[in-house]
């Protein structure tokens, strides 16, 4: 495990800036600004509603924000599509589970790779030669991460017919296929029980470990919030209101007053 | 759906397509019993209606199997015009209700690019011109697949499906007054035996009697065969099969993996204006190739509803049955209705589907929790 010292030393692999983004008269997001550094866990956390879905999708390209800007590798970026985002290295899971429900887990898993795999549309029409050993390349990848999330024993079920927990693993699945340098991790735990939080935990922190990928994360349970992350970024309205190591930020005075409400 | 983790398959029960297939045994055994006692006779209008067409059926199954060849012929070439609503359904969840047109547009692409090689730049008429244009008509199919992702769906995503419905009818329009413009409104004839497709027939003599079978038919029948089996290997087992698959599922996930829907809508709208481009041959062949030929697309609406909407497999068993059942439908009990009972049966057949599976013989069921 990396320490606290080392995280605040290393490199910013992705800053928002200031970042504002409103839907017609909804403010979803106002001035916020937080950086995710190489390695770390990094939690976002906050009420129902305080902007947090729409700070990953800003993220990973599915909303542009009004203003601010984010800077990721370094270099600053304009609007940016998700197939951008997703190419410089970008992956995410969503909150409710969004798999390709008629494919198979394997076939998921093989998605993520879509960008890895380049052989065109000739040979993928003939389907031997290049194209083939391509494909067999990349599902040996694939085989991999099935072992990895222990999901052998589903690799030919359709996803649609998998229990809810076992999905949201198959999803994550797809997300390291893509080997990507920052993983967006959207309510990794929502819905599971106890054990399967507990799988979910592990494979997140065996994921930095292994893969050396870091790791943004909105989760609720505040338990899993406070093991998993180095630091963390609260935000409350739309609004930061707290960002920092789990210990200061579970003692912030603000903090507890948005989770518990305050009497004005 | 079964729940997998039931230990054993569950008992028997009389679900309703029970009791109605139970119903059809009963009532045929009525009949039979009926006709043997002599309650009804022939000439009788039961006995024309539901003994008649079965008794000429075993006396004379030589037409029974003649009838049977033409019903599959049509069928497949309905299946083909189905198998392009399919795909474009599937991947963007648009229903194309210019793929009639563009199976027309197609063909008269085809044909006015070989006019134009043969008549106006001097090229011989033959196989040669004929491949030029046919590599010519499918570039034509890919533009108007750029085009459309260009200036229809892109600038409409997200829109309500009845949007991008209204749309593909503006595109029907646009493609007729394009397609009479460059071409001219004239039927025109498909470039048949230049393109190296038989034109005779054969006759076989089977079962006491004569079967005749158009080469051209048969040579539709292995082509569409083909296509499907080769659309089916694509879509199942290639990166951009699985792509095309992932976009039908889900836009948001494929576009968190990196797919770029723009790429998979042209790569969709492309494959459909093929599938066009080969049912416009084939049909082209056997009338003219004129706008008239749109109304086959209507058509393919029983088909689909048989079938299911997001289904290939349902495009070409619906296909089959649609076609097998208009033919055998005309000849055996057309007479009753003074004939021409081709045009509306298949939506009849259509109906009788929805009655028992909404959502089509291989369609998704859509089970909403409220």
């Amino acid at each position: 495990m990396q320490s606290y010292a080392d995280i605040a030393k290393g490199d910013v692999l992705l800053s928002v800036k200031d970042v504002s983004l409103s839907f017609g008269g909804v403010k979803a997001i106002q001035g916020v600004s937080f950086d995710i550094r190489k390695g770390e866990v990094r939690a976002i956390i906050g009420p129902n509603g305080a902007g947090k879905t729409s700070m990953l999708n800003v993220i990973n390209g599915f909303y542009h924000p009004q203003a601010g800007e984010i800077m990721f590798k370094g270099i600053r970026r304009p609007k940016m599509k998700p197939y951008e985002a997703a190419s410089g290295g970008i992956a995410r899971t969503f909150q409710n589970v969004a798999l390709f429900k008629g494919m198979t887990t394997l076939d998921n898993i093989m998605a993520g790779r879509s960008l890895k795999m380049n052989v065109g549309l000739f040979w993928q029409m003939l389907r031997f030669g290049p194209a083939e050993r391509e494909e067999v390349i990349h599902r040996r990848r694939v085989e991999e991460i099935i072992d990895f999330l222990e999901i052998q024993a589903i690799r030919k079920t359709p996803v649609g017919k998998l229990p809810y927990g076992l999905q949201k693993r198959v999803e994550l699945g797809r997300a390291l296929a893509m080997e990507p340098e920052l993983l967006l991790l959207d309510e990794p735990m929502a819905g599971m029980n106890l054990e399967e939080k507990e799988d979910m935990c592990r494979f997140i922190l065996d994921v930095r470990e292994q893969f050396g990928t870091t790791i943004a994360l909105i989760e609720h349970d505040m338990g899993v919030v406070m093991d998993l992350s180095d630091r963390v970024v609260v935000l409350d309205y739309g609004r930061k209101i707290a960002d920092g190591v789990p210990d200061v930020v579970k003692a912030d005075k603000t903090v507890i007053d948005a989770y518990l409400g305050v009497a004005h | 759906m079964s729940d997998a983790t039931l230990p054993a398959a569950p008992a028997f029960k009389m679900t309703p397509g029970r009791w109605t297939l139970l119903g059809f045994v009963a009532f045929a055994l009525l009949i039979v019993a009926l006709v043997s006692t002599g309650t009804i006779r022939r000439g009788d209008f039961l006995y024309n209606v539901f003994a008649d067409p079965f008794v000429s059926m075993v006396d004379l199954p030589d037409l029974l199997v003649q009838t049977l060849w033409e019903g599959l012929v049509a069928g497949v070439l309905y299946a083909l015009i189905a198998l392009g609503f399919v795909l474009i359904f599937k991947a963007s969840g648009v229903f194309n209700f210019a793929q009639g047109i563009m199976v027309v547009f197609a063909a008269l692409s085809l044909v006015g690019i070989y006019e134009i090689l043969t008549l106006r730049l001097g090229f011989p008429p033959g196989f040669v011109a004929a491949i030029l244009s046919l590599f010519g008509a499918i570039g034509v199919m890919f533009v108007l697949a750029v085009v459309v992702e260009r200036v229809v769906l892109r600038p409409l995503v997200n829109q309500h499906e009845i949007i991008m419905l209204m749309a593909t009818v503006g595109l029907t329009y646009f493609l007729i007054g394009f397609g009479e413009y460059v071409f001219g409104g004239n039927p025109k004839v498909m470039i048949t035996s230049q393109l190296g497709l038989p034109t005779g027939s054969s006759t076989f003599n089977i079962l006491g009697g004569r079967v005749s079978i158009q080469h051209l038919d048969v040579a539709a029948a292995v082509i569409a065969t083909i296509m499907i089996a080769a659309l089916a290997f694509f879509f199942q087992y290639t990166r951009i099969g699985r792509a095309l698959r992932a976009v039908a599922d889900s836009h948001k996930a494929a576009l968190s993996v990196g797919i770029s829907l723009n790429q998979i809508w042209v790569i969709v709208w492309f494959t459909a204006g093929i599938v066009a481009l080969v049912t416009g041959i084939m049909w082209g062949a056997r009338s003219d190739v004129s706008f008239a030929l749109e109304i086959i697309a209507l058509k393919a609406l029983p088909v689909l509803i048989i079938g299911g909407f997001t289904s290939i497999p349902g495009a070409i068993i619906g296909g089959l049955i649609i076609g097998v059942g208009e033919k055998i439908g005309e000849f055996y009990w057309g007479p009753l209705f003074g004939g021409g009972i081709e045009s509306w049966l298949a939506y009849i057949i259509a109906l009788g589907v929805l009655m028992f599976r909404p959502q089509g013989l291989f369609g998704e069921k859509i089970i909403e929790r409220i």
